[in-house]
């Protein structure tokens, strides 16, 4: 258990230093960065003190190890557009993105896999085809449109939520969380919603395809041949053997959610990371920019992580190593 | 035939199958019974309705087929009929079942330990613990070695013989009095099937559990089997005692089906084999379905369908039988 999980970490090793080089590229050769710190007025000594200062006068290796143990220590550096250190802008912006998406996935996973479970069941009932025809609708809407109605309707014409932000927070050590103010989590609704519905009718119909598959198994059969309920049989025998895929989708789109709320967090001025991301870019601010890339790769590594645990935990057959003796 | 009062009534059962070009009927007219502790052998080539039978008999039909007609009694209480639930409770309680292929009947992620347990505790008023201690003896009933040991395994721990022993195990944990076995021993390897045919044999015997065995595989059946239907076409042909369909028959395609076992003692130049092959449900002939391949076959047969009647030691569904037919 402990030698698989170490080899995973160094699996994840070269990844995560293939993304470091790709920002550091990007922040080396995008842009200017000593003619955006500096303005327009200067003089060249000016620009060779920033420059030494910054270390920009380094050979490239030197500069990218720089950054790789700065990186390893949480330190980014300066954003251009703040004038503050990255880590910290980061760490204020990542509770709202991450509460979001966990919200949003939540939402997704709750709802869709009892839907998703029902569709299976009962193929040809009214309800089921609703939800398929629903579900059509949530996979080819886009987000900001999704968006702007629930605005609309909730927010305008309803009135009974609010359009953006984040309403009230309260702040926990470093984290700042909206869960536990009621304009936090009313203001919490509505994105979560928009950020989800992707992901929870893609659950949904992966967990009825999948549904479908298994109740047509010897093993189902057995199941109801030896007279167990049919609770027992549908969650327990027949929704077990669906996870192994579904838990994949899962992480995955876990990591899609967190970086790519962007769109999500512009619709709803949701002060987050993505809205963080998306104004660093019209700035070229790259520190912020790079930091943000690496982190959005630890995140997708450290689920990757999870989803193979989780396997580990659901599917016996994949336990290698664990024999029990032979046949 | 047992004179004790049958356990298992099937009287005239029709199974249908509504499809968009019209209804093809799956069985029809199947009646036959079983006695308490009796082993009734379900011969005939694929298709034939065995299978069908017996998943008629435990409730558990695909959709969309259905049981149009005719009645199914256990101990004299029709189950046919029942709900869902009321159904359920029969199933694993009072008939087991035992699948085809012990690869796929066990969930591939849950211990055996687990799946016998649910199995008891659903039927009988155990807690889990007793539950446990009864599944490992009943691992150590149907012949797994170290059985505390193995009882947390998972099914892919196990070979294809040793789980088709868990399987027989899950079907008997609850000691139903009828257990339907479908094909139990075909997916196995030869030397493994005399095994497990042995081990289903010995622990009918032991528990007084009446069986309806459905196998294509004759040697089984005469090595097994009390009496024999054999089916065809979907619907039974000829029943009697296993000796005298084995050695007797007398219907002319339970006769065929049994001059092409390869006999062990001499070398035959060819087999005997049945020209032709079963009709599809959706083209059944008029009269006897066998009539387009039958040796023996006459103006009444094309025109009239055979009921099973007395024939000599056996009951036949064939015109030949009949002391009334005038056979020109």
């Amino acid at each position: 258990m402990f030698a698989f999980i170490l080899s995973r970490i160094l699996q994840a090793l070269p990844v995560m230093f293939t993304v470091a080089l790709i920002s550091f590229a990007m922040f080396a050769y995008v842009g200017d960065p000593v003619a955006i710190m500096l303005g327009q007025d200067y003089t060249q000594a000016q620009r060779d003190a920033l420059v030494a200062e910054l270390g920009l006068d380094q050979p490239f290796w030197v500069q990218f190890a720089t950054f790789v143990v700065n990186a390893a220590q949480g330190e980014f550096g300066l954003s251009y557009r703040l004038s503050r250190p990255v880590a910290e802008l980061i760490a204020e912006r990542a509770p709202a993105t991450l509460e979001l998406a966990f919200t949003a996935a939540g939402i997704a996973l709750l709802v869709g896999v009892p839907m998703g479970v029902y569709t299976g069941l009962y193929r040809n009932s009214w309800l089921s085809r609703f939800f398929l025809t629903f579900s059509l609708v949530g996979v080819s809407l886009p987000t900001f449109l999704i968006g702007i109605l629930l605005i609309l309707v909730f927010a305008v014409w309803l009135g009974w939520l609010p359009s953006f932000g984040r309403g009230d927070t309260v702040r926990i050590g470093f984290w700042t969380t909206g869960f536990l103010t009621v304009s936090g989590l009313k203001a919490l609704i509505l994105p979560a919603i928009t950020l989800g519905l992707f992901q929870l009718t893609l659950i949904m119909r992966l967990v009825r395809a999948e549904m479908l598959e298994v109740l047509r198994t010897d093993y189902i059969k057995f199941a109801r041949a030896r007279g167990l309920p049919n609770r027992v049989v549908h969650f327990g025998h027949a929704l077990k053997n669906t996870l192994v895929p579904v838990i994949t989708m899962v992480g995955l789109q876990l990591g899609a959610i967190i970086a790519f709320a962007i769109v999500t967090e512009t619709v709803f001025q949701w002060p987050g990371m993505g809205l963080l991301f998306i104004q660093s870019v019209g700035a070229a601010d790259i520190p912020v920019m790079s930091a943000y890339l690496l982190l959005i790769a630890l995140v997708f590594v450290t689920i990757n992580l999870i989803v193979d645990l989780l396997y580990y935990a659901v599917d016996p057959r994949l336990r290698i190593g664990r024999g029990k003796g032979g046949h | 035939m047992s004179n004790a009062a049958p356990l298992l009534q099937v009287r005239n059962l029709r199974v249908e199958f509504p499809t968009r070009r019209g209804t093809l009927v799956a069985l029809d007219d199947v009646s036959f019974e079983i006695a308490p502790g009796e082993v009734l052998g379900v011969v005939g080539e694929s298709g034939a309705g065995k299978s069908m039978t017996g998943a008629a008999i435990i409730g558990l039909l695909e959709p969309p087929g259905r049981i149009a007609g005719g009645q199914i009694l256990l101990d004299g209480r029709r189950i046919d009929n029942l709900r869902y639930e009321e159904m359920r409770r029969i199933r694993g309680k009072e008939i087991g079942a035992i699948f085809q292929d012990p690869l796929t009947t066990l969930n591939p992620l849950y211990t055996v330990g687990r799946q016998l347990a649910e199995t008891m505790t659903t039927h009988l008023p155990i807690g889990p613990a007793e539950a446990r201690r009864r599944a490992i003896e009943w691992l150590e009933l149907v012949g797994i070695p170290a059985a505390a040991q193995r009882i947390d395994s998972y099914p892919h721990e196990f070979s294809g013989g040793m789980r088709q022993r868990v399987v027989i195990a899950l079907a008997l944990c609850a000691e139903p009095r009828l257990i339907v076995a479908d094909e139990p021993t075909t997916a196995l390897d030869v030397s493994i099937q005399a095994q497990v045919i042995a081990l289903l044999k010995r622990l009918a015997r032991e528990k007084g559990t009446a069986m309806m065995l459905v196998t294509h595989d004759m040697g089984v059946i005469a090595e097994t089997a009390d009496r024999v239907a054999v089916m065809y076409a979907g619907r039974i042909v000829e029943i009697g005692p296993v000796r005298e369909v084995v050695k007797h028959a007398n219907h002319p395609y339970s006769a065929g089906l049994m001059a092409s076992i390869p006999p062990l003692d001499r070398r035959v130049e060819r087999l005997a084999q049945i020209d032709g092959a079963m009709p599809r449900l959706s083209a059944i002939p008029e009269g006897c379905a066998y009539n387009p391949r039958c040796p023996q076959v006459f103006e009444k047969c094309r025109r009239q369908r055979p009921e099973l009647m007395d024939a000599a030691t056996t009951r036949a569904a064939c015109w030949l039988f009949d002391t009334e037919t005038d056979r020109e």
